[in-house]
């Protein structure tokens, strides 16, 4: 689309909620519209007020802006990076898409793994942007903008998320609550903005029965829901999700889940994630998108980011409790509490004492680390690297990880308290880099479904960052004022379960029955080829889970981690099909964008 | 014991080490090493109760019995005099 005038051409992936107060605006100013677009409004808005116009934008979105009369190409992406936008630079011309494969249908951009990047995979769980798993391919970052103009990228962070907490009692807990629930309200109106019907995801927990109740009382109509089911019971929710849909009284469907399911989904999983994952949770949303999108629907409103804005994750509590017992050491009583941390997870509850203490301590300079709260996850998850081959640790050697993570980080980081320190690595590194672009927009959009996130709206965001933290998280009661704001809006147990964090079962999707990529892609020979792991140590820890003796978390990371790269060296680096063979109708999002030198 | 050791030692190396020894040694602590991980220790139970026949006690999970290939070698031995004493007939 350009404008009448043929000046300003745009390409948009997403969605704009407040494009009609926008459209008002330029309407006012004497601008003419031709359709009723969002995008003709982003259009006029960028002609209206060139780049900063981003920070008037509520929604989620990639687009880009080609200015003919200044030869200028303006990219932008949303502020949570909901939405991906890539990019990279070929000897000729500069190419930007939603996904790496419409970049790697130009022959002049070469598909080579970023060892550095998979080395920080197997530390963070993701790569830590611009990197991709890719060599010279970038996305940009999440509230970026960048300008291509004159052979140059310059590229600008237009929003960053802060915290300034009012000062604890300045406000009742009933005024925050009554505030907050007011600006989700907002938020889920203005994503039930569509000309077409919205549906809801159901999980069973807070967070969605929060998005589906207020869409459920805003639409004044039968909402249609939507949720995974496992057949294995340590991860099935189905109990909670039926007392949703009971309270809420909506039309629900259901897709189960049982091992062979999620194992024969994990090659288009990763058509769609392009790049590891150390989890196999996304499959699953796979294929509940699958179902929405066969039962006719094409947008959803889901509960993801609420566990970043207002404090939800087990993380958080471990971090409380680290940091409790590390200011008094010696302590018998303290340690004690650990065992409060992830109730869902049999095998650390069996674990003694002694053990949970060694895996939990604080170490020495750990406190002031501006990583306290990760440090546990950073070394398990690091231990990872055991499995690679010589080479690639060779080929990712000098990259310090934990380096270059740190030098990212905002002035401020240091004078925050230690549960807004992990707030902000959560919701600004591992949303975006792991659960949105795993577990989000690219597990609906493999359907064409559009995801659409009221907790991530900027005014909930902005609202949430002035919450004291101990009202997020009331001693160990996560996501405290949350509960209180929804009140009878959801049924009681849901309000007062242990928080259950989204899994999936791992080692069992993928050796439980025979799948032919999984032989070929773990043998010995073919890993050999790869060159990425070692195969004797693979050959080991796939013993290990025949003779069903792998039952840690390092284990089924280890698994998932491991066949999932090789998936993405098979799929993108040795033979790239655009298109994916199985799934016809999951080709490239879109195709690549250019702008020719 | 010797040979209990060289067991234990390749159990490690082969699950938890995953082949890379790397310098291991039968003393080295897996708490401060970090061998072994939040869930390893259930692993490493499960496999001296399945191995040694042996049936190892809450009260018994402590660092002194389990924390190197030298104390699990010493442990188990014990054990296995134990059970041997109470059922002279037990294969071990």
């Amino acid at each position: 689309m350009s404008t009448a005038d043929g000046r300003y051409w745009i390409t948009f992936n997403g969605e704009i909620f407040n494009y009609i107060e926008l459209r008002r605006e330029l309407l006012a100013k004497g601008h003419k519209f031709e359709t009723l677009s969002d995008t003709e409004v982003l259009l006029h808005l960028y002609e209206e007020e060139g780049p900063a116009c981003v920070n008037r934008l509520n929604g989620e979105w990639a687009f880009g802006i080609w200015d003919s009369a200044e030869r200028k190409l303006f990219l932008s992406r949303d502020r949570f990076g909901i939405r991906p936008l890539v990019y990279t630079r070929t000897a000729t011309a500069f190419l930007f898409a939603s996904e790496v494969k419409a970049l790697f249908t130009s022959p002049e951009v070469p598909r080579r793994i970023d060892f550095a990047a998979l080395d920080q995979i197997f530390t963070f769980w993701f790569p830590l942007a611009p990197h991709t798993f890719f060599e010279g391919v970038f996305e940009l970052p999440p509230g970026h903008s960048l300008i291509f103009q004159h052979g140059k990228i310059h590229i600008t962070r237009y929003w960053e998320m802060s915290y300034a907490p009012d000062a604890p009692g300045s406000r009742s807990e009933q005024d925050y609550a009554e505030e907050l629930w007011s600006t989700l309200v907002n938020a889920v109106k203005l994503r039930l903005r569509s000309d077409v019907p919205v549906a809801g995801y159901l999980s069973g927990g807070l967070d969605s029965s929060v998005t589906a109740a207020i869409a459920k009382r805003l639409t004044g109509r039968r909402l249609r829901t939507f949720s995974v089911t496992f057949d294995d019971e340590e991860y099935d929710e189905r109990a909670y999700q039926q007392q949703v849909v009971g309270h809420l009284n909506v039309e629900h469907q259901e897709v189960r889940c049982s091992y062979a399911d999620i194992g024969r989904a994990f090659p288009e999983v990763t058509w769609h994630t392009e790049k590891p994952v150390l989890r196999t949770a996304p499959a699953p949303l796979l294929l509940l998108s699958g179902l929405v999108r066969e039962a006719g629907f094409k947008v959803v409103v889901t509960g993801e980011g609420a566990d970043e804005i207002l404090g939800g994750y087990d993380l958080f509590k471990e971090t409380k409790i680290r940091a409790f017992w590390a200011a008094a050491p010696e302590s018998r009583l303290r340690p004690l509490l650990l065992r409060r941390l992830y109730p869902y997870l049999a095998n650390i509850q069996n674990q003694p004492e002694a053990y949970l203490r060694a895996f939990f301590r604080v170490n020495p300079g750990d406190l002031d680390s501006p990583f306290f709260s990760h440090l546990p996850r950073f070394e398990l998850t690091s231990k990872l690297k055991t499995f690679l081959s010589g080479e690639a640790r060779a080929a990712a050697d000098g990259a310090s990880a934990l380096t270059e993570l740190q030098k990212t980080l905002p002035k401020r980081f240091m004078e925050w308290d230690r549960f807004l320190q992990a707030q902000y690595l959560e919701t600004i590194y591992l949303m975006p880099g792991y659960i949105l672009s795993s577990q989000g927009d690219r597990m609906a959009m493999a359907h064409s479904v559009e995801a659409r996130l009221p907790f991530l709206d900027p005014q909930v965001a902005e609202f949430a960052s002035k919450i004291p933290p101990a009202l997020k998280m009331k001693v160990l009661n996560e996501k405290y004022l949350l509960k209180k704001a929804a009140g009878d809006h959801i049924p009681a147990c849901v309000r007062q379960r242990h928080k259950q964090p989204y899994r999936a079962p791992e080692g069992k999707s993928f050796l439980s029955e025979p799948l032919d990529y999984v032989d070929e892609l773990l043998s010995p020979e073919r890993l050999a080829k790869d060159g990425v792991f070692d195969p004797a140590s693979v050959s080991m820890l796939v013993k290990k889970f025949r003779d069903g003796r792998a039952i840690g978390v390092k284990d089924n990371m280890a698994l998932t981690g491991i066949v999932s790269t090789q998936l993405v060296v098979e799929q993108f680096v040795r033979s790239f099909h655009p298109g994916f063979t199985e799934e016809p109708h999951a080709g490239p999002e879109g195709a690549a964008h250019a702008v020719r030198r | 014991m010797q040979d209990l050791k060289a067991q234990l030692t390749q159990f490690v190396v082969d699950n938890f080490l995953f082949g890379k020894a790397n310098g291991f040694k039968s003393s080295d602590s897996f708490l401060d090493s970090g061998i072994i991980d939040s869930t390893g220790m259930v692993e490493l139970i499960f496999h001296l109760e399945n191995a040694y026949a042996i049936e190892i006690k809450d009260a018994e999970l402590i660092p002194e019995n389990l924390d190197s290939v030298d104390r699990l070698a010493e442990f188990v031995r014990r054990k296995q005099a134990v059970v041997l004493a109470e059922d002279p007939t037990h294969a071990g």
